[in-house]
């Protein structure tokens, strides 16, 4: 049994990128927005430091140079025809957010106030700038909350707690989904004429993460399912200043207002890795470096595992005015005072550049080589346009949700309004029903809890900041182990209302398969580039690698790699110095 | 460390009344009661059910009633918590199952006061921000930190007694825009909190601003639109 609905347009999410494209479609066609959290409790208002766009109101500034910087910033893997888009439109988009009554910091004058943000600069590197716009350092709250209020504004239909399990394709069109109604464990067939996946990172696959609990990968982990591509899965983006142990995010704001990293020498040690921007420079380089110093003995701490973020020379006034909610993680969960000793800090993992391959109207594109599928779209962490190439730069994520999600929504809206709404059969929903009464029979003796456990160490050891190919075949063979458990593996818990084991179960079959993507891409990569480094092949080879990679399954359980070439523009590629 | 817990569990579709059941869990002091939570979840008793996502205070999912008081479960320490420690889902509204309680009567109240800015756009230069001082901006800071996770609402003694109430979070949200010098929708708004469901219910028990996890200033926020419902002062 299932319920079944009728929309023009649903949307899979309900963060940044889930609510603008509801905000955008819901204007045109009949839309609902389906979520397995409450619209507010999604991970977009985690964020912190803030949004980029060239407004110029405290700098001088341009969209070429932001253009310039996200490139570069890529290690040239970005397509150059999207990042100019991106770039183009976000002052549009701040300005928008504004409207919609998003409370920017202000100038004295009342403008939107800007700050400093890693690796964005003026004039093509020559210095940094001041780019990023923000509100406190609660930039996605407010981002999160005002498109919240804006969807309710307008009324936008919304299906919270409805946990999204497959997509609907018949003749390789896509025609709705299929969704578990978590209050009730009741089974939920959405059909619709454009369907858009917004449903956020994975980053819960590595022990050390900034990412919420519910961040598994499920959109792009049913996109693989079926088949179909993921792009650029080998760059998966450290944050430097993750609270020690624990990965929660201490926003670059920090280094932005002046804070600095040091090793257990008290040194700057940036100053070696990039002497120009120093603690400023892309999150990449930094991750490394503080590998670097902890593997070769300089890191702080009773074991040498950790770097310190040292704010004590920033005015009190502004760490307290201007970062205080981290100010409040070091102090809440570590028990140390930012403004008296340096705080300790891990790399965290934080951003999947990979994900769904769209083009820049959103569209999910079939394969490598650009051919579609109709009616479906993706937008945000869980998609790759691609913007970010092998490295994202701060505050271009809230950026990029802001504007895919908009021309996703767009899109899709324009899409549902000149199609039909295709045939689906009655049974559509059987197959799901199955599978899901297959993992709630019987018993079993695997715990899932352990396989998840094995699967983030594992991946945070081997396919991390530091990768090599010996490491990489490793952790393949330990993913192929843990997805045979897996197999084994059953829900206990067999009530129908809120069942969160069989959510968190499915979750982590999601997350493993994320995982396989993530390092079959990997080793296939013989080079090193912004996001991924091999240990044993340090160097960046344009001449062979300048492209990106699109993993599939196919039905045998084989995974395929193809790729495809970089949208090249205005900046040929160079070596990225900083 | 041991640490003992006694969580008030509830299935509908086998229990008839919520009851405690105790756990002992295997913790640093400086883990936080989340952690222990999931513990008990991914060891001991799979089918616990709570909600929770970020693990940090900002998603707002998990607010539980810890030792008597409202807080995140993600928020606070092992070590700060008095033992065994006592769990039980936010009060005032229904209990779906163990620590999950039914959060639409939580929304609605938020809805009820047009949690959005209210303008005419047609005013503005749509190719430019609309300026706005660091002051004004200022002036409403406090509740724009708001992560609705209904600690402040739920702990509300006219909450629970009196379904009508809209509870502090939804005035905190209105407070938001009628303080916020580019909203234009006060006196809609301060028409809605005048009624019978509104801000004049509260009687400043202060147990909301004590729950709050943000550190927002709930009863002055409530107190500061009583003001302006009265004097029209805006
Ligand atoms: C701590 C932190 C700080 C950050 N700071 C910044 C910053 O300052 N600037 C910046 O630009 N970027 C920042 N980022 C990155 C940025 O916040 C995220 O990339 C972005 O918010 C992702 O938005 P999203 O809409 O794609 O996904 P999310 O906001 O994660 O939303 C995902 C949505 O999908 C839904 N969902 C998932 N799976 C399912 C399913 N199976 N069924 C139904 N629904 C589902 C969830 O319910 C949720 O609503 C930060 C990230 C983190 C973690």
């Amino acid at each position: 049994m299932a319920h079944i609905h009728h929309y023009d347009a649903v949307i899979v999410g309900a963060g940044g990128a889930g609510l603008m494209a509801a905000l955008e479609s819901g204007k045109r066609v009949r839309t609902a927005v389906v979520s397995k959290l409450y619209p507010t409790r999604s991970h977009t208002g985690a964020a912190q430091g803030g949004m980029c766009a060239a407004l110029a109101n405290v700098e001088d500034d341009s969209w070429e140079w932001h253009a310039f910087d996200t490139v570069k910033g890529s290690d040239f893997l970005a397509d150059q025809d999207a990042v100019d888009v991106m770039c183009k439109e976000a002052v549009d988009s701040v300005l928008q957010l504004e409207r919609m009554g998003l409370p920017f910091n202000r100038t004295p004058e009342g403008k939107i106030d800007q700050r400093r943000f890693g690796g964005h600069t003026r004039n093509h590197g020559e210095a940094p700038v001041k780019r990023a716009c923000y509100a406190a350092d609660r930039t996605g709250h407010m981002i999160l909350q005002t498109l919240y209020q804006q969807c309710n504004k307008f009324g936008v239909e919304f299906y919270n707690e409805f946990f999204v399990l497959d997509l609907i394709m018949g003749d390789d069109v896509c025609s709705g989904i299929i969704a578990y109604e978590i209050a009730t464990g009741e089974l939920h067939v959405f059909h619709a004429k454009s369907v858009l996946f917004a449903t956020g990172g994975y980053g819960k696959m590595f022990k050390i993460t900034s990412n919420a609990h519910t961040l598994t990968g499920d959109g792009p982990g049913v996109v693989y399912r079926k088949g179909l591509p993921l792009e650029d899965m080998e760059f998966f983006q450290f944050h430097p200043t993750g609270l020690y142990r624990l990965g929660i995010l201490l926003s670059e704001a920090a280094r932005g207002e002046g804070a600095i990293l040091r090793n257990a020498d008290g040194e700057r040690f940036m100053e070696r890795y990039a002497p120009t921007i120093k603690d400023l420079a892309p999150r990449d380089m930094v991750s490394r470096a503080e590998f670097f110093e902890i593997k070769e003995g300089r890191g702080a701490g009773p074991d040498k595992d950790y770097i310190l973020l040292d704010l004590t020379d920033v005015d009190p006034e502004v760490v307290e005015t201007k970062l205080p909610d981290i100010t409040e993680f070091a102090r809440t969960y570590l028990g140390v005072d930012p403004l008296k000793e340096g705080v300790p800090i891990v790399p965290t993992a934080h951003y999947a550049m990979g994900g769904i391959p769209t083009n820049v109207d959103a569209e999910v594109l079939r394969d490598h080589t650009g051919a579609i599928v109709p009616g479906f779209y993706a937008a945000g962490e869980c998609a790759c346009v691609s913007v970010h190439g092998a490295n994202r730069l701060g505050t271009n994520s809230l950026l990029d949700i802001v504007v895919f999600g908009r021309r996703g929504g767009v899109a899709m809206a324009e899409y549902a309004s000149t199609n039909p709404l295709p045939d689906i059969p009655d049974d559509v929903h059987v197959h799901t029903e199955e599978w899901l009464r297959s993992l709630t029979e019987g018993e079993s003796e695997e715990s899932p809890h352990e396989i998840h456990t094995i699967l983030q160490d594992e991946m945070m050891d081997k396919a991390s900041v530091l990768r090599t190919e010996e490491s990489l075949l490793d952790v393949l063979e330990t993913i192929g182990k843990l997805r045979e458990r897996y197999g084994r593996a059953r829900v206990k818990d067999r009530s129908k209302v809120f069942n969160t084991e069989l959510v968190e179960h499915i979750e982590l079959g999601y997350l493993i398969d994320m995982a396989e993507a993530l390092v079959v891409s990997a080793r296939a990569r013989t080079e090193s580039r912004g996001g991924h480094y091999r240990e044993d092949h340090q160097l960046r080879e344009d001449d062979h690698w300048l492209k990106h990679s699109f993993i599939s399954k196919a039905a045998t359980g084989e995974t395929v790699l193809n790729y495809k070439d970089v949208t090249l523009g205005r900046y040929e590629p160079v070596e990225r110095k900083y | 460390m041991d640490v003992q817990l006694s969580v008030l569990k509830y299935n509908p579709e086998t229990d008839k009344e919520p009851h405690f059941e105790d756990f002992t869990v295997e913790a640093d002091p400086m883990e936080r009661l989340l952690d222990c939570l999931h513990k008990i979840k991914w060891q001991h008793d799979s089918g616990l059910a709570l909600r929770r996502s970020c693990a940090h205070g900002i998603c707002g999912s998990d607010a539980m009633v810890i030792n008597g008081v409202n807080m995140l479960a993600c928020k606070v320490l092992v070590k700060d918590l008095k033992q065994p420690i006592r769990v039980e889902p936010i009060r005032g509204l229904p209990v779906l199952r163990d620590l999950i309680v039914d959060m639409e009567p939580f929304f609605a109240g938020y809805l009820a006061v047009k949690p959005w800015l209210i303008t005419d756009d047609r005013q503005h230069d749509p190719e430019r921000e609309r300026i706005q001082s660091p002051e004004e901006r200022e002036r409403f800071d406090d509740t724009t930190k708001c992560i609705l996770c209904a600690a402040c609402t739920t702990s509300c003694p006219i909450f629970w007694a009196d379904k009508e109430y809209v509870g502090p979070a939804a005035i905190v949200n209105a407070h938001r825009f009628i303080f916020d010098s580019r909203d234009d929708g006060g006196a809609e708004r301060l028409e809605i909190l005048s009624s019978r469901s509104g801000v004049f219910k509260c009687r400043t028990a202060f147990n909301c601003t004590a729950a709050c996890p943000r550190g927002i200033k709930v009863t002055q926020a409530i107190q500061e639109v009583k003001r302006a419902a009265l004097f029209d002062s805006l």
